[in-house]
């Protein structure tokens, strides 16, 4: 069995693991050896506390976990890539449920019950926060999951007054707090509890409903961000270090990924949590579009593309949906076999997850060496010949740098326009995810290449 | 409406304004187009093309009479202005800034002239830029007239019989035939490279695969109009330097370099060359401006102190005629084709091209801003940056004062062991904070996933609560939150794998 002193070693240890789990994500070639920290971390700090002097019930808590990993395993093992955004908002929903239940389990604790004074009102005060913010990310995810799965409308849901209501709620909620302070027995306070819970659960369904399908990279950011914090919320309340320090990582981490993302659409954090993209409103109207959108077959973009000697290729959420990537994989390997140079172009907020096109982009076993980000690749596209944009819209919109009524003005986009060729693959002429016009479809040296990404892709192939 | 094209009837003009194959063109713009009998000739067209291409065979006279619009390559001598009518509009080189006198007999017989080595350097002109179309060839060329007067490889190689060093060929100006030049001198196998004052154009010359060379004085010779202008003295001194010693070392010098309005500046000069080894060869791509080399003979190829000094080079008639033809058939193209044809001053190509109008000279026209140097918006930005972070330091004065203002009240009330644990938990993220800026974009899905399953850790507090008895109603809490806690371990371990394995080279 493990002491006291052990235990604490062990945690010290998983916490450093952790650290160079997050570390070795720096780069591809040490991000494999990172996850294994991360593996070996998380089994040290459960063995560590399993063997400990105090816990109890070590049957159920084998075959639980046997049961529960081999779910896990399973569903990560058949999702698909395209997917992905959906598995991580459900996954951030167990941390939230479980922090939830860890919260009332500390409550109904009989070290709880002992404690007094000061200590006391801070370790309530402790399990009520952790209660609070991990049913809010447990909602709040859920509704995530099923807009990004499309069981709910992607569209923001917007009414009158609702930051008021959300204000109101969470006013409410320091109320039930300070009542559940003053609780003299515990059936008292666990109904408090419960009050808390579905405000808070109803708080997380309203907000993550409030935002529109574009904004979904920073709302799963933001819930990862939340899920950490629940952890270290439950890591005050059960005065556990390890709790504490992982919870802290994972929340900063979320942060800043929201950060990025927020800065990549040039939205404050505020105004992405709080309101759909159509509340930015401004004096100067958006300037009208004119001229015409000229169509191109699949045989003159293959021409083009034979003509050409450095491509650029965009992908957006169209190739996701489209499960595109395969066949592009197939066509980038055509085109390098013809001497050409091709590379990728990956907007920091394409697709509904941060990172989510390179994920698809190595699924299709396209070297990363090809994958750049937007800054890299901005100032090499007036050499490029073609760029071809596949499912992808408000991230090459010119208007946010020309047009200063847009409602996307200022955000960093790739600036495709500025090649000689652009060709843009796309089912029809809807406007993108921000409900914005795209002037870059009306532009001279744009042709649109219609119907769906993989067929046309595909046509590529045969043709080329 | 008619389209005339007339033939050149300057002895060295061998290129005629249309081919078969932009006639043909023309006619699907709507246009019914004459060609004066053995217009194409010397650019190796027959009458016979012409008409199997849909375009009348006329006569001289008869073609001036009948055409509203006449396309031409060289700017209208004295004998054909009196065939004009008046109204006529032609298109051709006229050189507004040298041929005043010109625009002035061109104005008095009210012709309307668009002269087109004056289509202002605007992406959307580019398809009908002359001087671009024609100077890529004039760069071609001049690699290849260069290579057949060298008495040696352009590339090098390594035989059995001995060892090749490679040409070095020294491009100075990379303007369109410069670039062309390099493009083709480095295909060629030679070692290029190339000088120009302006820096932006740095990165094209790296592109086209030569060295970029330079002087060590800081100034861009880069104007709005995509042009150069004429640099400092102390410029032109370190510049000369720069030749005199490239001027012992390279073999082949093109110059391509040309001041608009003004002879092309001297920059070879006399001693450069006596230095040159003997067999180098200078192409003077300028000598119908008056060269750039100052031996230059526009117009003839001659050999002085064994250096072969070309003061022209062969227009590769046929293929310089489509190219001009096809920038002849894109401007009527945008000036609304035969059914909506319109001289439109208002629009920026016509307005700045049509240097004779309606018996008025409009030269010089207004200045238009092509270079790739965003000047004007620089400034702008300049005038926004210090408002910005003046605010933000404001707001994050602010933030710093409440987190102060927060952490004095947390010490003064927590208790000793809420503090320990609130200090791990700041600390913990400061370095979450400095860890989590390093990952890359790429593997933010993957950061994603693995921050998911290593927050599972609150699993321990599960494990905590789990009593022997499991119906009480904490174990079952427990219970139900290690099973999720689990999942959410297992799922998100897994998937992160997943995703790693699939990232390669």
């Amino acid at each position: 069995m493990m002491t006291q002193g052990l235990q604490t070693v062990s945690y010290i240890a998983a916490s450093i693991l952790f650290i160079l789990s997050l570390g070795g994500l720096s780069n591809q070639e040490s991000a494999k050896r990172g996850n294994l920290y991360g593996i070996i971390g998380m089994i040290l700090a459960i063995l560590a506390t399993a063997l400990g002097e105090t816990t109890q019930g070590h049957g159920i808590l084998i075959a639980v976990m046997l049961v529960a990993s081999g779910i896990g395993i399973v569903v990560a093992q058949k999702v698909e890539m395209t997917s992905m955004p959906q598995l991580v908002a459900i996954l951030h929903s167990f941390v939230g449920l479980a922090a939830v239940l860890v919260g009332y389990g500390s409550y109904l604790d009989e070290a709880t019950q002992s404690m007094t004074g000061a200590a006391h009102s801070i370790h309530l005060v402790e399990v009520y926060l952790g209660i609070f913010i991990g049913a809010l990310t447990f909602t709040g995810s859920v509704i995530a999951w099923g807009k990004l799965q499309g069981t709910i409308k992607s569209s923001p849901l917007q009414y009158p007054g609702r930051h008021f209501i959300n204000i109101a709620f969470v006013v409410i909620s320091g109320f039930v707090l300070i009542k559940f302070l003053g609780a003299d027995d515990t059936s008292k306070g666990v109904t408090y509890l419960l009050v808390m819970t579905g405000i808070s659960s109803i708080l997380g369904v309203l907000l993550v409903m409030a935002i529109g399908g574009a904004d979904m990279p920073v709302v799963v950011s933001m819930l990862n961000s939340y899920s950490g914090w629940a952890a270290a919320a439950a890591g005050f309340m059960l005065s556990n270090d390890l709790l504490i320090v992982t919870g802290a990582l994972v929340g900063s981490s979320g942060a800043i990924l929201s950060y990025i993302m927020c800065k990549a659409m040039n939205r404050s954090f505020f105004s992405v949590i709080f309101g759909g993209i159509g509340q930015t409103s401004s004096s100067t109207p958006a300037a009208a579009i004119t001229g015409e959108v000229k169509p191109i077959t699949s045989e003159e973009t293959c021409d083009l593309l034979k003509e050409a000697r450095k491509i650029v290729i965009v992908p957006g959420y169209g190739m996701a949906t489209a499960k595109a990537q395969y066949s592009i994989n197939e066509m980038v390997n055509k085109l390098t076999a013809q001497g050409k140079e091709v590379t990728f172009a990956i907007h920091p907020v394409a697709g509904r997850l941060p990172g989510h096109m390179n994920v698809l982009l190595a699924e299709a076993n396209i070297s990363y060496d090809i994958v750049h980000e937007m800054d890299e690749v901005n100032p090499e596209l007036p050499e490029t010949d073609v760029v071809m944009v596949i499912g992808a819209n408000d991230i090459v919109n010119p208007s946010a740098m020309e047009d200063a009524g847009s409602p996307i003005y200022g955000m960093p986009v790739i600036e495709v326009w500025k090649a000689k060729h652009v060709i843009v693959s796309k089912r029809s002429m809807a406007a993108g995810y921000a409900g914005v016009e795209n002037p870059l479809f009306y532009k001279d040296n744009t042709r649109m290449l219609y119907g769906d990404a993989k067929k046309s892709v595909d046509a590529l192939i045969s043709s080329l | 409406m008619k389209v005339g094209i007339p033939a050149e009837i300057l002895p060295h003009e061998n290129r005629v304004a249309a081919t078969p194959k932009t006639v043909q063109r023309l006619i699907k713009q709507g246009f019914e187009v004459l060609v004066e009998k053995g217009a194409g000739q010397r650019a190796l067209f027959s009458d016979n093309d012409f008409s199997v291409a849909g375009a009348t065979i006329v006569d001289t006279q008869s073609l001036y009479e009948s055409s509203q619009i006449i396309l031409k390559v060289q700017p209208p001598t004295k004998d054909e202005i009196k065939y004009f009518k008046p109204g006529t509009m032609i298109a051709s080189y006229l050189w507004p800034a040298q041929n005043q006198d010109l625009l002035k007999e061109l104005a008095e017989k009210k012709i309307n002239a668009v002269a087109m080595d004056a289509i202002p350097r605007i992406s959307r002109a580019q398809k009908m830029d002359v001087l671009s179309s024609m100077a890529n060839i004039a760069g071609y060329r001049a690699v290849l007239e260069s290579a057949n007067h060298f008495g040696r490889f352009l590339n090098g190689q390594i035989t059995a019989a001995g060892k090749v060093d490679p040409a070095k060929v020294l491009v100075i100006g990379a303007g369109v035939a410069g670039l062309a030049a390099i493009g083709t001198a480095n295909s060629l196998g030679a070692i290029v490279r190339a000088f120009d004052t302006r820096k932006e154009v740095r990165e094209q010359i790296q592109s086209m695969g030569a060295q970029f060379i330079t002087v060590e004085i800081d100034e861009d010779g880069a104007t709005s109009s995509g042009y150069s202008k004429e640099m400092s003295q102390a410029f032109i001194d370190a510049e000369m330097a720069l030749f005199r010693a490239q001027a012992k070392e390279v073999d082949i010098i093109i110059t391509t370099a040309q001041i608009p309005g003004k002879p092309a500046p001297k920059l070879i000069l006399k001693d450069m060359v006596e230095s040159m080894k003997p067999g180098s060869v200078i192409v003077d791509l300028a000598a119908s401006t008056g060269g750039n080399c100052e031996l230059t003979r526009p117009g003839e190829i001659y050999q002085y102190n064994g250096v072969t000094i070309l003061g022209k080079v062969d227009q590769l008639p046929s293929q310089a005629s489509f190219l001009y033809g096809n920038n002849l058939c894109h401007l009527l193209d945008d000036m609304g084709k035969n059914e909506k044809f319109k001289i439109d001053m208002e629009d920026d190509i016509v307005g700045r091209a049509m240097v004779v109008y309606e018996g008025k000279i409009n030269w010089p026209p207004k200045p238009v801003s092509v270079s790739a140097a965003p000047a004007a918006k620089k400034t702008e930005v300049k005038t926004q940056a210090p408002k910005a972070p003046e605010k933000k330091s404001g707001s994050s004065f602010i933030v710093l004062a409440i987190m102060g203002l927060a952490l004095f009240l947390i010490g003064k009330v927590a208790p000793a062991e809420f503090l320990s644990h609130f200090t791990v938990f700041v600390l913990s993220c400061f370095i979450g904070w400095q860890v989590v800026w390093n990952v890359s974009h790429s593997l933010h899905t993957p950061l994603m996933s693995v921050t998911n399953a290593i927050s599972g850790i609150i699993i321990i507090g599960g494990i905590l609560h789990i009593r022997s008895d499991f119906t009480a109603p904490i174990s079952i809490l427990a219970i139900l939150a290690v099973l999720v806690a689990t999942i959410n371990i297992a799922g998100g371990f897994f998937i992160t794998h997943r995703m790693l394995k699939m990232f390669r080279r």
